[in-house]
């Protein structure tokens, strides 16, 4: 049994609406019904469009929000059903690190303070200067000077500060740990770093990540397995090298050709596919396949009526798509309007828009 | 009386617990940004000489505040004495020394604006602070008592703040201490909403999420993460309250509701409006208070501002 395992999860937000009290008048489907599992020590890369739902869904193993149903099986326990005060003390053993570095520290705590209000909260460290001289071999182990203890988290900069929220997990010693776009607010130079301490981290600690990108690109190389997100569930799930070699769902292949690729003479060659319309909205999703709206290869029949399940397609690769083996067959067309003949000029505006929260 | 003391002393208690073990260098950090910052300076030195007249006025005033000089003012054939050797500041519309008055004046004035003030910054605190607490913790339960305060609270700020302070003045009667209280409720729905604001915004930030990620108790967390980082805009808006308060008192003592024994205990709100009526014929009557209210409430208003930039960490060096 694998480490982590969502079965089948779902986060709906009420909408409310009322002049005195609140009434629900809709929902926000943000999660319906994500099912994956992460492998002890290994790396589980979810990418998807902005609003797609992978926040939340990293926020719902950590019950950050709550479950509308489903669950959430960690080592053997079923976190969706715990006591409050059970899923607290739980809480060590599943640490998160967050997008924005900055917000994400209490400006008026100290590093010190920061680092050490966890322990305290779960009870381990024993005395203050044990805490401390713990705190200073994790703050040696994500590279930060020994003196940043006493300071306040304005004073460093964005790559220092993620690596305090880095720091900031790794003192509970948990087993998993959630990065939600953890480099996407720093400097492209500075994102390479941290996603190389994030890699060898792993490695001395043996920690199993979910990493949250909205960018093939960074969790291309440090994930084992990648799902696919789109509007709220999976389209496609498969090992990393698999994905890459023939992604096989119709948005991940769109996703892929927006990726620019270092060859020139592949790149001139390279496919390319426009995604027309929006991302639709969350509060009312398009009945059928989610992404027919936006399909190049939607069909008549079943995609706007039926919802694809997530299906195994062999080795691994799971695919939700009606017509997954026909498009990889080459059987069925795509619609003219969606093939761009590729030009280097077009690589400035992306097909596909990933844009930064 | 004794259950908010309590409550008050516990919050007391545990933001100063919060500032020994973390936030200390921040807020004397901010202390030492406030020292080097011009307009808290300015503000400081008004603020320090009004305090200095407030306790020794009353010594140093040549006259006794209702002591009268008969036959040199005939307020119907508009005979005023204005400023002279014997009366700097003339004398007003019953021939008292205007200097002396406004001198003893001082003391009552910062006395109504500390007093109302207070009162109104610790019930709206505790009913913001609650109400704030009930959103960010209290789950669906708490998020309706927050909404039920709130419309509570919403009603108040509704009413015009003279229209709820005469309706206090005329339960409690004329007095001081009414007077006092009448601004103070007045106030209380300012802070109640600012407080439980300020815990809103802070209550959804990343940092509160994350303690929540952390395993920190949510108690613990509003204690020490939201309710330190919510004060700041409190301490400021209680700054510039000091400065309204004395402009309300003004308002009420107009409208006949102020202190009833205005001949021994003068008070600059009801100077100003008494030399209303003499505009006309003796306007430098209404000058001086004018401008000591004035230069009063600019002098807070000055020391507010320079807390609020101060006390933002995002501005520190
Ligand atoms: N607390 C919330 N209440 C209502 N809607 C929310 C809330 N949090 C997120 N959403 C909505 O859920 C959708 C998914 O958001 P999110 O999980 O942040 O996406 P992502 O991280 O993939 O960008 C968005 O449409 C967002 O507006
Ligand atoms: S099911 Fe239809 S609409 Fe959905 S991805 Fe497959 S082809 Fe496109
Ligand atoms: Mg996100």
């Amino acid at each position: 049994m694998s480490l982590l395992e969502l079965d089948d999860v779902k986060v709906h937000f009420p909408v409310k609406k009322g002049l005195i009290f609140d009434r629900t008048v809709g929902h926000v489907y943000a999660v319906d019904g994500v099912s994956l599992s992460v492998e002890e020590g290994q790396t589980y890369g979810l990418v998807g469009e902005s609003g797609c739902g992978k926040t939340t869904l990293g926020r719902s193993v950590l019950r950050l929000v709550d479950i509308t149903d489903g669950s959430v099986n960690f080592d053997g326990t079923d976190l969706a059903k715990l006591p409050a005060e059970e899923m607290r003390t739980f809480r060590r053993r599943l640490q998160m690190v967050f997008q924005d570095p900055l917000g994400s520290l209490n400006p008026r705590q100290n590093i010190e303070s920061i680092l050490s209000e966890g322990m305290a909260a779960h009870g381990i460290g024993g005395t203050r200067e044990e805490r401390r001289e713990k705190i200073r071999d994790i703050l040696a182990k994500v590279g930060l000077p020994a003196n940043a203890l006493a300071r306040y988290p304005h004073e460093f900069s964005g790559g220092q500060r993620q690596r305090i929220g880095i720091a900031r997990a790794l003192v509970l010693e948990p087993d998993v740990i959630i990065c939600d776009e953890p480099v996407s607010a720093l400097d492209v130079s500075i994102q390479a770093q941290v996603i190389n301490l994030l890699e060898e981290l792993q490695e001395s600690l043996g920690l199993t990540y979910l990493v949250i990108a909205h960018d093939l690109a960074v969790v291309r190389h440090i994930s084992d397995v990648i799902g696919v997100m789109y509007l709220g569930s999976l389209v496609e799930e498969a090992p990393s090298d698999a994905l890459y070699a023939e992604p096989r769902h119709p948005y991940t292949k769109a996703l892929m050709s927006a990726v620019p690729v270092p060859d020139p003479e592949v790149e001139d060659r390279r496919e390319r596919i426009l995604l027309t319309g929006d991302l639709p909205s969350p509060a009312n999703p398009p009945a059928g396949c989610r992404f027919h709206t936006r399909c190049p290869w939607a069909q008549d029949t079943l995609c706007a009526t039926e919802r694809p399940a997530l299906k195994d397609v062999g080795g691994g690769h799971k695919v939700a798509c009606h017509f997954a083996a026909e498009i990889a067959a080459g059987t069925v067309e795509r619609t003219a309007a969606s093939v761009v003949p590729a030009t280097r000029e077009e690589m400035a505006d992306r097909v596909v828009e990933t844009p930064a929260e | 009386m004794s259950t908010k003391t309590d409550k008050i002393d516990r919050l007391a208690e545990l933001t100063a617990q919060q500032e020994s073990s973390s936030g200390a260098s921040l807020w004397r950090e901010a202390l030492k940004r406030l020292r080097a910052s011009k307009m808290a300076l300015v503000g400081a030195w008004i603020i320090a000489v009004f305090l200095l007249l407030a306790i020794i006025g009353p010594w140093v005033a040549p006259y006794a505040p209702g002591q009268q000089w008969r036959g040199e003012v005939f307020v119907n054939r508009a005979e005023f004495v204005g400023a002279r050797a014997e009366n700097w500041f003339g004398l007003d519309h019953l021939g008292r020394d205007i200097f002396s008055r406004m001198l003893v004046g001082a003391r009552q004035t910062l006395l109504l604006g500390v007093v109302s003030t207070l009162i109104g910054l610790s019930v709206g605190a505790l009913i913001g602070s609650f109400s704030g607490a009930c959103a960010t913790l209290g789950g669906r339960v708490g998020q309706r008592i927050d909404s039920v305060v709130m419309r509570c609270i919403d009603i108040m700020l509704a009413l015009p703040s003279l229209l709820l302070a005469v309706s206090v003045a005329a339960v409690l009667g004329q007095s001081m201490t009414t007077v006092m209280i009448a601004i103070g409720v007045v106030q209380i729905p300012v802070f109640a909403r600012l407080l439980r604001g300020a815990m809103l915004v802070q209550g959804g930030s990343d940092y509160v999420l994350a303690a929540h990620s952390l395993g920190i108790r949510k108690r613990r967390i509003v204690l020490t993460q939201i309710m330190p980082n919510s004060l700041s805009p409190v301490i400021v808006q209680a700054t510039l309250s000091l400065a309204t308060a004395i402009i309300e008192a003004a308002a009420l003592s107009f409208l006949g509701l102020g202190n009833p024994d205005s001949a021994k205990n003068p008070e600059w709100g009801v100077m100003l409006t008494q030399a209303q009526n003499y505009a006309d014929s003796a306007p430098m009557m209404a000058v001086y208070p004018a401008l000591a209210i004035i230069i009063t409430a600019l002098g807070f208003t000055l020391l507010g501002e320079a807390m609020r930039e101060a006390l933002d960490p995002k501005l520190r060096g």
